[in-house]
């Protein structure tokens, strides 16, 4: 961020109005590297509670191993090494729901796969995220119309985060996606419902 | 052997199962057989020697309107020749007998016939769906099929 005459220069300035703003979290990362660069003490992180939260939950994504077409396997492409999913925190596939965060619908959902799919999102501790990848995942894709076994999105069974168009897409528009989820927990507020009495009309904490 | 060949010298040991010789303008020349004796027909393929059916390759389903056909596609590895055959049942009563005691193979792939176009087996060993799941209403290869307009609540729009 450039310097502005508006903006902060004293580190005190900064963390104010970091903590004044906990949503931005790439602001405040920024200013806190900034305090660093300047020599400031560095055994002392003081952070808005919620932007460290938000910081922790954006940087481990773990996903659920899930493949169920050809979707899968630009998933695997962006798990390995040339374009490297670990690079975010969210290469540890989870071989279980009840360890996983994201669950990462890559390939086509038939109705014989509908309420497994739907048990095993039930069985996903919160705070979980979906990303819906691929024309088949969105919206039934090529079996859309003429298809009998292929449900037309699984927005209809489980509430979506993220879209991915493609058939299948590329590992860029995975990665893409993956950080645009970063972005929308960094806007989280865990705390909103407990805290603010005034916040009821606010979009519910994921 | 060529399907030809083969086809006369069924049409001597079983005049009245076998039927025609039938060369469509697309895809393999086939014999037409009787249902009630496909049985006793594809037993002596595999056993007579000369021919020696040893391996079933597929079995595949037509829907023709008023009669539903199952189509099999037979190999030999010994003799290395091959032969297809054609059984048509009503559409209002698709009954053949099941020949996975003779290929083995038979069993899963009757099973996908059975699950698609309702074609029902008789003597398979265990005739249920194999794609679809169990509690599944209809055969969807069937022209004449409607999908249902939900699934276990899933709309179908």
């Amino acid at each position: 961020m450039e310097q502005s005459a508006k903006g902060p220069t004293t580190p005190q300035q900064m963390l104010r109005e970091a903590i004044a703003d906990p949503q931005d979290l790439r602001r405040y990362l920024h200013y806190l590297a900034t305090i660093r660069a300047e020599g400031l003490s560095t055994s002392v992180i003081i952070a808005p509670l919620e932007a460290a939260i938000n910081w922790a939950r954006a940087s481990s994504i773990w996903p659920l191993t899930f493949g169920l077409a050809c979707c899968a396997i630009e998933m695997m492409a962006t798990g390995a090494d040339k374009f490297d999913l670990d690079r975010f925190g969210a290469g540890a596939f989870r071989p279980t729901p009840r360890q996983a965060d994201l669950m990462l619908v890559a390939g086509t959902v038939t109705y014989k796969m509908a309420p497994r799919l739907k048990r095993l999102y039930d069985q996903m501790p919160e705070p979980k995220f979906v990303m819906a990848m691929g024309a088949c995942t969105i919206g039934g894709g090529p079996y859309c119309k003429h298809g009998y076994h292929v449900v037309k999105g699984i927005d209809l069974l489980i509430p979506v985060d993220i879209y991915v168009p493609g058939c299948p897409p590329r590992p860029e528009a995975l990665l893409d996606a993956l950080l645009r989820l970063q972005d929308k927990i960094s806007k989280n507020q865990p705390f909103a419902e407990r805290f603010n009495k005034d916040t009821k009309n606010q979009k519910k904490p994921l | 052997m060529t399907p030809a060949e083969i086809h006369s010298r069924l049409k001597e040991k079983f005049p009245s199962a076998v039927g025609e010789w039938q060369e469509p303008k697309a895809g393999d020349p086939c014999i037409l057989l009787e249902p009630q004796e496909l049985h006793e027909v594809c037993l002596f393929l595999k056993s007579e020697p000369g021919l020696e059916f040893d391996y079933l390759k597929l079995i595949t389903g037509v829907d023709r309107g008023d009669k539903l056909s199952s189509v099999y596609h037979l190999y030999s590895y010994k003799h290395q020749h091959a032969l297809v055959l054609r059984a048509d049942v009503e559409r209002a009563e698709p009954k053949l007998p099941s020949v996975a005691d003779i290929w083995p193979a038979a069993d899963w792939l009757e099973r996908e016939c059975f699950d698609m176009l309702g074609i029902v087996y008789q003597g398979h060993p265990d005739l249920r769906r194999i794609l679809l799941p169990l509690d599944w209403e209809g055969y969807p290869l069937r022209k004449d099929y409607k999908q249902p307009q939900s699934y276990h609540g899933i709309k179908n729009e």
